[in-house]
């Protein structure tokens, strides 16, 4: 082979292979939330995170990636639906001649293009099952994941990634925390304010606690998050740049470790015990927060944003629950409250350009800008769309299915069969 | 003949079943249960709040013997079951009518 096919071999193994991670993280996702929720509610919550992705992938590939990557105007894409249209991938720069320009910078063929940016569409959409979970009925949350990703997510991640007029203006987000974590979290919010918190979750104005049911799968699942995230910040460089994949690893890694510490340490000194769930979410909050800035910042900082990251999680789990916003595995302080400051962070941190390090403010207001906008286009779309389907459909399961719990209601089976359930009063005071 | 029903902690049933066997004990039934007493229950915090535990893990053996063991079988479980501290549990002592192995039909003392 030439240098030129090795390149363009090399680089399709990267980005297939880094995918691959990123699909596994739905796997992630599914222990994470069910070990954090209830056992009457655990085939439920393992469902949804299941379908999920192959609703993601129908969604799409009909239109979800037209709208996001398909030549069309500086709001949305307007070609591509189905992956037609012309495409001679992996042609780049001039050389590509086809309807998906905005991809052109990467020399990898058009499937594996599509493929890459399909599973961080599904992880969007997966972000918001665990805020929902254990009220939402399964046909509703079904339609909803349909037309996030097959119409919120991409025009979002069209302005940011498409070729759209985020990018034009400046906006700088290199593996999604806006893209991806703030869209999932905005999405999930909206939801989770039309949806109201769990019964009983508060009662005469107390917070009574509603603990997860298994503790050793929400942890498998943030250590398989933590892995697939080695997929998807090194894979975004969507080639395999000896230069960028490296540090880019480097850096994520960096930015977990001190979540994760931070978090540990702030659940210790204000709780009075580390909180194995709160270690958990700081590993994923430094995660969520150093997706944006992972290529365009240096190691030392991205241990900073990632301990900023433990902090503000701790404190918006608190913050949320006190505000009466029942998210039962902390999806919103996760993903929207560090999606937020991840991206914010590129504009503070940035090695070139960034506010810190002599670079004055264009880019942290290129960043504020973009936060804003897809934040308050997202909130709307969802939130009419989470609107329509409850007057079409309904959005909650009966109180009485609540209380008995969504696997019998839902799906007429249980996560454990033969094991005799604890009964809620018997764990805790019916405050 | 006598029932002895004894809430004890979970920890100690290793050593209360061994006292129980050594004075004489042939058979027992053990249940995991839970309940309060002057223990009362404990706190428990989940992602910054807290909630009471009420009812304390504990497990209940329940006995059947003759009426010559009743104190040594006492003693036994009081020699092992006790720290000194809330929460070591109770005996409840009681008549105990009739008693039918079901192999053989044997009954009252024989069935024990």
């Amino acid at each position: 082979m030439d240098a030129v096919s090795t390149k363009v071999a090399l680089d399709t193994l990267w980005v297939v292979v880094t995918a691959c991670l990123v699909f596994f993280m739905n796997a992630g996702f599914a222990m994470l939330e069910t070990g954090l929720c209830q056992s009457k509610n655990a085939v439920n919550v393992l469902a949804k995170n299941f379908i999920v992705f192959a609703v993601s992938s129908l969604a799409f590939w009909v239109v979800g990636f037209g709208l996001m990557f398909g030549d069309g105007t500086p709001l949305l894409g307007l070609s591509g639906w189905l992956l037609k249209g012309a495409d001679n991938s992996p042609a780049m720069g001039e050389a590509y001649a086809g309807v998906f320009t905005a991809l052109n910078w990467t020399g990898v063929p058009l499937s594996v293009k599509f493929f890459f940016q399909l599973v961080f569409a599904g992880t969007a959409a997966t972000i918001v099952s665990g805020a929902v979970a254990e009220r939402i009925k399964f046909i509703s949350f079904i339609v909803f994941s349909f037309v996030l990703v097959a119409f919120v997510y991409p025009i979002g991640g069209h302005w940011a990634w498409g070729g759209g007029w985020l990018a034009t203006a400046g906006f700088k987000d290199f593996a999604g925390s806006t893209v991806v974590h703030s869209i999932g979290g905005w999405a999930a919010l909206t939801g989770v304010l039309i949806l109201g918190p769990r019964l009983g979750k508060y009662k005469n104005g107390k917070i009574n606690p509603i603990p997860g049911h298994n503790m050793s799968l929400a942890t498998l699942g943030t250590f398989i998050l933590w892995l697939g995230w080695f997929g998807f910040n090194p894979g975004s460089t969507m080639a395999a740049d000896v230069n960028a994949i490296g540090l880019v690893a480097l850096n994520t890694n960096m930015a977990a470790a001190a979540g994760c510490l931070a978090a540990t340490a702030l659940a210790w000194i204000v709780l009075g015990k580390p909180d194995l769930s709160m270690i958990l979410n700081g590993t994923l909050a430094g995660l969520v927060a150093i997706t944006a800035p992972c290529a365009f910042v240096g190691t030392g900082s991205s241990v900073v944003i990632g301990l900023v990251a433990g902090v503000l999680v701790v404190g918006s789990v608190l913050f949320f629950d006190r505000i009466k916003v029942d998210d039962p595995v902390g999806a919103l302080s996760v993903h929207l409250v560090n999606g937020v400051f991840g991206t914010l962070a590129v504009g503070l941190f940035a090695t070139e350009g960034g506010l810190f390090f002599g670079g004055g403010f264009t880019q942290t207001l290129a960043q504020l800008k973009g936060i804003v906008a897809v934040g308050a286009f997202t909130a709307a779309a969802s939130a009419l769309a989470w609107t329509l389907i409850k007057l079409a459909i309904g959005l909650r399961v009966t109180a009485e299915e609540e209380r008995e719990g969504l696997d019998t209601g839902e799906h007429g089976m249980e996560a454990y069969p033969g094991l005799v359930a604890e009964p809620q009063a018997l764990r805790m005071s019916e405050a | 003949m006598k029932k002895l029903e004894s809430v004890i902690r979970p920890h100690l049933l290793e050593a209360v079943k061994d006292a129980l066997q050594e004075v004489g004990v042939v058979g027992m039934t053990v249940t995991e249960a839970r309940g309060f007493g002057r223990q009362k229950g404990h706190t428990e915090t989940y992602r910054g709040s807290e909630y009471q535990v009420e009812f304390v893990p504990k497990v209940k053996i329940e006995v059947a013997l003759p009426d010559e063991l009743l104190d040594q079988a006492v003693d036994a479980i009081l020699k092992t079951a006790k720290t000194g501290k809330f929460g070591d549990g109770k005996v409840f002592v009681t008549n105990l009518e009739d008693v039918v192995r079901i192999r053989t039909g044997e009954r009252g003392e024989l069935a024990l």
